[in-house]
């Protein structure tokens, strides 16, 4: 491996490119990582020293995120989603395929440091999976057939970027649109307009549009413009959110994929209404593959006057916008966990208040909005805040994209005025025999058939735009606890209750789907939903029991079939508990067991 | 059997994998074991010599589960008793037997089988008699429900005290500074 | 007339910019913490501060002091729910209080007398946590690590040295030192730095000290922690 050591010239050029800002460390992190895979000690000690800052504080952030390592892994990095979706789709048996044919074993690199097969968080195309990314570029609609080519190519050792260009073809699957996909934006249109309007006009037609955040928290736009605008400090900042990473959801991955223009004139719009000099896009580290077509559309917005100074020829107007990466955290989509991520540390989510608006990234009055939202403005630049209005309820106006996957014939994207109803999508994307539909990812709500009237609204059911669906055939109790495994997977740990209780909540979820669970486990499962439900420090730890709760309440008998007592089973299967004294001992004798363990009481 | 006899709440104890400390301090509760064998009558207990447990009213347990033997006599208790007290630290968390758990099983037996010196690289031994241990020592409410517990290593006679007279009367026993203690 | 809120139904007064843990104990209301420290501004991981305010739960060492909040703390309610997170905290570490010197000194078993923590609920995890002896004064004990982040903000913002970091996340996040060996040894860390004397429980201890005081005797034997941190009020 130590040919695999990063030398202190080449830690030099990227610290220098990143100008030693330690609030870079992050990017500084990915790109040094780039060329070996992973993140040696020696390398982390040296960027220390490079950056000045104390090298524990580096350990901690590479620790942090997913994507960065700091032990060997292969050289081929194959990572399975591992969102439910693709789970039925058979992801799992796929994964067990290509690790038997590389003579691997899943979530170790091979022993010739050729390769490692593992596992990731939802990397955001549920419409196409099974997916994985092999060395961060996904992979898409992975068959057998498809397994055995990876294999080949990774035996032959061909680079993944001579890959067939058909296994990383994305797809857009959008089957619905409705104003947002529909815009034909000439680049500049809607900034013209709003700066035609003047910046209090301007802020007037968001307030009358009344437009809300489209990442689920649903906060109104105007209002946090407003208090940022209105926050004392010159060097405001605008933050796009494009950490999507809410299992199920794929439609910030469509907007900037098709509608990147809109995302970045959105931008603009509320830098032009807060009068902040500064943009930034936190892309996740899943989608880094659009860089590359983000930094083309940046650099013909420079070049059409629409970034940098005086925009559109308006004296004082300076903004320009830069993208950062994110490396494999889904709690980074809080937005006070991004913004200490956009400062290069551990992304843990901050106390609050205070509030971004008036103290965000590196202490500067910042919004923070999701890429739909920003993306949304436009249409209220061109069209007015009463146009706008006018889709939608009164509570929810507008429009949402929503990201369909699961148990139907056409999963993609669907635009909808807000309020339409479970059944009309459902109808819509041609589902049938549906069991259950999942609302807004693992962090959402899951309802049953009974409820497929209920709206999708912020005052009924809101959604980020995930909308997962699943058929008779499904077994929720395996859906609630892949998303169990999911949070407990990405929890930061900083808070207790979030830290244990994820894992105490897998724990049980896994004992109960071994066929050793008891009453009495789910009494304990009510108890640890609560203590996440209450004490948890943010959204990631509070939403952590949804799915849990849900399906508690509306499957019951998902769990209660799996309970081998009504009463208690032990927390730990007892006769695995002796084998490695079996083994020592060589006894296999009948008192060497617990078998009446196993019989069904 | 008198009437009265029959009236005293039957009692079992045992230690499994603790020092019998907790048992040391229970006798520690001096002049009121005359107050207690009024209230009660013993079961299976290291003071008797009965070696099953009859259907009980208490059972106390000292000590974690560190071996198979140590699972049957737990289960026997929590089968036959109708309350069970989880006494003294070991019990409660392992205490210090579980101090091995991050040691695996088979590095420790082979520690204590094969490197030392004077057992004669003999092997780990392969008798039914001797029970098998369990890869981790654990606490006894990970194996059986338990339904109260007294902390300490070992809990002063005072709190075993003060809290079966709460248990016997039908109060919710309650231990509070100084008598909540864990070490 | 200075602004008030109603801590378990008494008046409190406060100053704008306290939080409701700061106010309430400026008042003689203790509420339960673990991270939480005076010299230190809130950070909010433990938990144990938790109060309800208008039916919702808040970090009461976090949350600025409002006119006419209504606060509730010492019911049952919220007690046991403290309770559950002393419990998971006991549960995810290796907590064998009579093996270790800072019994009786100990927040986290103090904390678990005075909310009548009996038993510890949950399934252990057992976790392996080497300790490090490598420094010749101080020993770390990692197996008792609340992740309360105390040593790390010492080290940092008194001592200005950056011995201490957290790293990976969730239930396997863990501290570091600031060497690349990876041992206390090979820091600049002293035993007169601030972080020596701050850990809360029984990571951070100074050699050949440890039984100066005998069990049985120390600030939690003698006083509940309820009490002394009234007493420790300035």
């Amino acid at each position: 491996m130590r040919s695999h050591e990063i030398s202190s010239s080449q830690i030099a050029d990227v610290v220098n490119r990143h100008h030693r800002l330690p609030d870079r460390l992050l990017q500084i992190l990915i790109e040094l990582q780039e060329p070996s895979g992973w993140l040696p000690p020696a390398t982390l000690t040296a960027l220390a020293d490079a950056l000045g800052v104390s090298r524990a504080h580096v350990e901690g952030v590479a620790g942090f995120y997913s994507f960065l390592h700091t032990e060997p892994v292969g050289r081929y990095r194959l990572l399975f989603s591992d969102n439910i979706i693709e789970h039925q789709l058979g992801s799992r048996e796929l994964m067990a395929a290509l690790c038997s044919k590389l003579w691997v074993e899943p979530h170790k690199p091979s022993e010739d440091g050729l390769v490692s097969v593992s596992t990731t968080s939802c990397i955001g195309m549920g419409d196409q999976g099974p997916a994985m990314l092999a060395n961060g570029r996904p992979v898409l609609r992975l068959s057998h057939q498809r397994i055995n080519q990876i294999a080949e190519l990774v035996r032959q050792q061909v680079p993944v970027s001579e890959w067939p260009e058909a296994f990383f073809h994305v797809d857009n699957n959008i089957h619905r649109r409705d104003a947002m996909l529909q815009l034909d934006l000439a680049p500049g249109a809607a900034l013209q307009a709003a700066l035609a309007l003047g910046r209090a006009e301007w802020m007037r037609q968001m307030q009358l549009s009344n437009l809300r955040g489209r990442g689920g928290a649903g906060f109104t736009t105007a209002v946090k413009w407003m208090a940022c605008a209105d926050a004392p400090g010159a060097d405001k900042v605008v933050v796009c959110n494009a950490d999507e990473g809410e299992p199920g959801t794929f439609k910030d991955r469509v907007l900037l994929t098709t509608l990147a223009d809109a995302v970045f004139e959105g931008m603009t719009l509320a830098a032009w209404a807060v009068g902040a000099r500064q943009g930034l896009l936190y892309l996740r580290g899943e989608y880094r593959y659009l860089r590359p077509t983000l930094e083309a559309v940046l650099a013909r917005r420079r070049s059409a006057g629409l970034l940098g100074r005086q925009i559109l020829g308006k004296a004082g107007f300076d903004f320009d916008i830069e993208i950062h990466l994110g490396a494999g955290a889904y709690v980074c989509g809080e937005e006070t966990a991004l913004l200490e991520s956009l400062e290069g540390k551990r992304g843990t989510p901050r106390i609050r208040p205070p509030f971004p608006v008036t103290r965000g990234y590196l202490g500067r009055p910042t919004v923070v909005n999701n890429v739909e939202t920003l993306a949304k403005t436009c249409l209220i630049a061109l069209e007015g805040g009463a146009a706008f209005a006018a889709t939608g309820t009164a509570q929810s106006t507008g429009t949402k994209l929503l990201s369909i996957s699961g148990d139907c014939a056409r999963p993609g994207i669907y635009e909808y005025p807000f309020g339409v109803a479970i059944e009309r999508v459902l109808e819509d994307c041609g589902a049938s025999d549906t069991q259950a539909v999942q609302v807004g990812g693992a962090a959402g709500i899951m309802l049953a058939s009974y409820e497929f009237h209920r709206r999708i609204a912020f005052e009924d059911v809101p959604t980020a735009g995930a909308f997962m669906v699943f058929d008779s055939s499904r077994d929720l109790f395996e859906v609630a606890r892949n998303f169990v495994a999911f949070f407990a997977h990405e929890s930061c740990g900083f808070c207790t209750p979030c830290r244990v209780g994820t894992s105490l909540l897998l724990k049980a979820m896994n004992k109960l789907a071994d066929g050793h669970g008891a009453k009495t486990d789910l009494a304990d499962i009510e108890w640890i939903d609560r203590l996440l439900k209450n004490a948890s420090h943010c959204g990631l730890g509070s939403a952590a029991p949804n799915p849990v709760m849900d399906t508690l309440l509306k499957f019951r008998p998902a769990y209660e079939r799996r309970l081998r007592s009504l009463d208690f089973a032990p927390a730990f299967n007892l006769d695995d508990a002796l084998a490695a004294a079996r083994r020592a001992s060589g006894r296999d004798d009948a008192a060497a067991h617990f078998s009446a363990d196993h019989a069904p009481r | 059997m008198s009437t009265a006899a029959r009236t005293r709440v039957r009692l079992a104890t045992t230690s499994l994998a603790g020092c019998f400390g907790c048992h040391m301090s229970f006798l520690d509760i001096d002049e009121h074991l005359f107050e207690l064998v009024e209230l009660v009558e013993f079961d299976r207990s290291p003071l008797t010599n009965i070696k099953h447990c009859s259907p009980c009213d208490i059972g106390l347990i000292e000590g974690g589960v560190c071996n198979a033997e140590n699972v049957h006599v737990l289960r026997e208790f929590r089968a036959q008793c109708k309350t069970l007290v989880a006494i003294g630290a070991c019990a409660i968390n392992g205490g210090l037997p579980a101090q091995r758990n991050h040691i695996p099983l088979e590095a420790c037996l082979r520690e204590v089988y094969q490197s030392r010196a004077g057992l004669g690289a003999s092997g780990v031994p392969n008798d039914p008699e001797l029970p098998l241990l369990l890869d981790k020592v654990r606490p006894i409410h990970e194996v059986v429900r338990v339904d109260y517990s007294i902390p300490g290593c070992p809990p002063s006679g005072e709190a075993i005290w003060k809290f079966l007279s709460d248990l016997i009367a039908g109060r919710t026993p309650r231990l509070s500074h100084p008598m909540l203690h864990f070490d | 007339m200075s602004k008030q809120f109603l801590f378990d139904g008494r008046p409190v007064p406060f100053e704008d910019g306290q939080t409701i843990l700061q106010a309430a104990r400026a008042a003689g209301h203790y509420i339960p913490h673990l991270c939480w420290h005076p010299d230190f501004p809130p950070h909010g991981s433990c938990k144990l501060c938790i109060v309800k305010v208008g039916g919702r739960h808040v970090s009461s060492c976090a949350m600025p002091a409002k006119e006419g909040m209504e606060v509730e703390s010492n019911t049952p309610e919220i007690n046991g729910e403290r309770r559950a997170l002393l419990q998971m905290l006991f549960v995810e570490g290796n907590h064998f209080c009579p093996s270790c010197e800072k019994s009786g000194n100990c927040q986290l078993q103090a904390l678990a007398y005075d909310l009548e923590m009996v038993g510890e609920r949950f399934a252990h995890f057992f976790p392996d946590r080497p300790v490090d002896a490598s420094h010749p004064d101080v020993l770390l004990d990692f197996n008792r690590c609340i992740f309360c982040e105390l040593c790390v903000r010492a080290s940092r913002d008194v001592d200005g040295k950056q011995v201490f970091a957290l790293t990976e996340r969730g239930i396997h996040k863990y501290l570091v030192v600031n060497a690349e060996s990876g041992r206390l040894g090979d820091t600049d860390f002293a035993a007169s730095d601030r972080a020596a004397d701050i850990c809360p429980v029984g990571v951070i201890l100074h050699k050949r000290v440890g039984f100066a005081r005998p069990i049985g005797s120390r600030t939690y034997d003698i006083q509940p922690i309820h009490e002394v941190d009234m007493k420790e009020r300035t």
